[in-house]
């Protein structure tokens, strides 16, 4: 009786306790909540910084009247269009009118599509996204890899044959890339289209190509195109870092110890250099996301990317800001969810944080 | 008795780019089962290049060029990379200065010695957690069982260098090569670790190889000594006969230069100048050019000259009669 008295008490303790250790020897406490805040706080600053900026920035462009209006609108639609549209206010009214309807939610209308502007690029944005987790990922998963047996046999023919290769992807630009691609395989041999989305399937409502086999046959040309510079850089960081690692006394130990090279690699390799490698696939997810423009326009891919350029050139103001600070908070989110991952990876950064 | 080691003419090198680095050339030595010798000699003298041609873990472009090394009667020189593996960590193992650099930052001690103990044997979970506790604790941990969840940056120094040794002694192995294990840590920390390698060699009937450049830490813990110089084993001996009554001039010189035999409120008398270049070294013998009372006939190089385990390389070693 007294025994499951005492186990019920340790089982109470570690639910209620509030500094108990998570796996990892991570203390969840206060300290933790109090690091979400502030970067909660950081985040809505910067968010609101950008968008003075790009409001600035947007409203200096020029005017989008000539947009919105044939070229045969009589004065009186002019101004009661300039009116109707808050154009005659000046730009800090524009701006506190602008962040007022925000704060409810509101992003603006599109000028040229005229519809809400949030609704346009969410309908855009899971085209963007499905190609640029397939370049991202694509890249890292093919790129670590090979990097690092570069970087473990780097004298081999084969770790110079990724490295020349790896030149290439980096120095060569996207758009004669894509256009090289588009001549091989989709006017040449003609395996693949030469732009397009294809066939969509819905997920949760929302259309995606690589659900379909006719969709992936569209996603692969621009997922390759715009993966090769993201995949020259992974391989350079896995193989900078593997050769780095490999000369050090933990792989040494590891050798003393007997273990297999093999081990050695995915066990402790992989695992100390993965700090770099996941910065920079945060900085080209968000990158790419926000940019994947000139692939997107060379594959005629619906994307956000497309969307931005076609918003610019045609002065739709609402989309330009609404799309630039969805890109602001994209970075935010990206770079949290970076920092999250190293503490998940690097025990020595939890314990900093902590403190 | 069978020696468990038995190093015959270990020559080691390094082609660089300025020549040819002779940092191990011609290291003879034997070590029976459960003995503890020193190997001691200043930096660059290739004491460490020596137990690491041991292990078959030269880095290139470092190469075994000459020798043998047979251990338990194997020959280890070309023995084929799976084999030698296999022997790594179960038969001989090795603890290194750094333990900072040695164990991975990112693996808890727990995983670390999983992936030491999975190198040569199925184990599960809970066992391989039992016999990494069970090992702490015999080097001396407190609260091994806790201890295990820990990173290592969350243990101090002399901690983990325990943690380093109880994984080189995971898997019960007949020597433990020891790459100046004591040399990052404090001085109390050195004198306990010195105390615990000593009497869990004993207990397990480990063979131990001690590298340091201190020679009183090697005295407290070796029943031999082997001094070298310039990738040559230049003098050994029992402790005792080569600290009281020394015969190589370098060896004489080491001692002279340590703290705790000099005059207090003197100067510690120095060897004067630096080790030869070694891929370039004089001809003769290498410490010649730093000797007083070298003559004509150092410029050929002399030969380790001695029986019973006692043994000097030099033309006019000291003690003779002139």
């Amino acid at each position: 009786m007294r025994e499951a008295t005492v186990k019920m008490s340790v089982l109470l303790g570690t639910i209620f306790n509030p500094a108990r250790r998570l796996p990892g020897g991570q203390a969840f406490d206060g300290d933790m909540l109090g690091y979400f805040l502030q970067r909660l706080a950081q985040a809505l600053v910067v968010m609101l910084v950008i968008s003075a900026l790009v409001f600035a920035g947007v409203y200096g462009i020029g005017n989008p009247i000539d947009v919105l209006l044939s070229p045969d609108a009589t004065q009186a639609i002019r101004e009661a269009t300039i009116k109707a549209y808050g154009l005659d206010q000046p730009l800090w009214v524009q701006y506190r009118d602008f962040l007022l309807r925000l704060a409810a939610g509101d992003f603006g209308r599109s000028f040229v599509f005229n519809m809400p502007v949030l609704e346009l690029i969410l309908s855009r944005l899971p085209a963007t996204l499905e190609l640029t987790l397939l370049a991202v990922f694509g890249a890292t998963f093919a790129g670590v890899p090979l990097g690092m047996y570069a970087g473990y046999r780097p004298d081999g023919i084969a770790a110079r044959a990724i490295m020349a290769f790896s030149v290439l992807g980096f120095s060569v630009p996207t758009f004669w890339i894509g256009l090289v691609l588009i001549l091989t395989f989709a006017v040449t041999l003609g395996w693949l289209p030469a732009g397009g989305r294809g066939e969509t399937a819905d997920l949760f409502g929302v259309p995606f190509s690589f659900l379909t086999l006719d969709g992936w046959s569209y996603l692969a040309l621009p997922a390759l195109n715009l993966s090769l510079f993201k995949f020259a850089m992974m391989v350079r960081l896995a193989r900078a870092g593997t050769r780095e690692t490999m000369l050090g006394d933990a792989v040494k130990f590891a050798r003393a110890a007997g273990e297999s090279e093999w081990t050695i690699l995915h066990r402790h390799v992989l695992r100390l250099i993965a700090i770099p490698i996941v910065t920079v696939f945060g900085l080209e997810f968000g990158s790419t996301l926000a940019f994947a423009v000139v692939t997107e326009t060379i594959f005629s891919w619906p994307g956000v990317g497309k969307l931005i350029i076609d918003s610019i050139s045609s002065l739709d103001r609402p989309v330009m800001v609404a799309y630039l600070m969805l890109v602001a908070f994209l970075f935010i989110l990206i770079n949290f969810l970076v920092d999250i991952a190293y503490a998940a990876l690097d025990p020595r950064l939890r314990a900093a944080r902590a403190r | 008795m069978t020696a468990l080691l038995e190093v015959r003419d270990l020559a080691t090198h390094f082609a660089t780019r300025t020549g040819v680095v002779r940092a191990v050339d011609g290291v003879t030595l034997s070590l029976a089962p459960g003995e503890i010798i020193g190997l001691v000699g200043e930096s660059g003298s290739g004491k460490s290049v020596t137990g690491f041609s041991i292990l078959g873990l030269v880095d290139p472009p470092g190469r075994i060029v000459r020798g043998s090394v047979r251990f338990e009667g194997r020959e280890l020189v070309g023995l084929p990379h799976g084999e030698l593996r296999s022997l790594r960590g179960r038969r001989i193992a090795m603890v290194f200065q750094d333990p900072s650099a040695t164990l991975n930052p990112v693996l808890t001690i727990l995983d670390q010695m999983r992936l030491a103990l999975e190198a040569h044997e199925r184990i599960g979970k809970a066992a391989a957690r039992a016999r990494a506790a069970e090992i702490l604790t015999r080097v001396g941990i407190p609260d091994a069982g806790r201890r295990l969840d820990s990173y290592p940056h969350q243990l101090s120094g002399g901690m983990r260098q325990r943690v380093a040794i109880a994984i080189a002694l995971l898997n019960r192995p007949a020597l433990v090569v020891c790459d100046e294990p004591t040399t990052a840590l404090d001085v109390s920390i050195q004198a306990q670790i010195l105390a615990e390698m000593k009497s869990l060699a004993r207990e397990s009937g480990t063979a131990l190889i001690w590298i340091s450049h201190d020679l009183s830490t090697v005295s407290a813990l070796a029943s031999r000594i082997l001094v070298m110089y310039a990738g040559r084993v230049v003098e050994e001996g029992t402790v005792g006969d080569v600290l009281s009554a020394p015969r190589h001039p370098y060896t004489r010189g080491l001692l002279d230069s340590l703290p705790s035999l000099a005059t207090p409120g003197q100067d510690l008398r120095q060897i004067p100048g630096a080790m030869p270049s070694l891929s370039d070294p004089p001809p003769g013998c290498a410490f010649a050019p730093r000797c007083a009372h070298a003559v004509d006939a150092c410029t050929a190089m002399p030969d380790l000259v001695g029986a019973g385990g006692r043994g000097v390389r030099c033309h006019r070693p000291l003690g003779d009669a002139p």
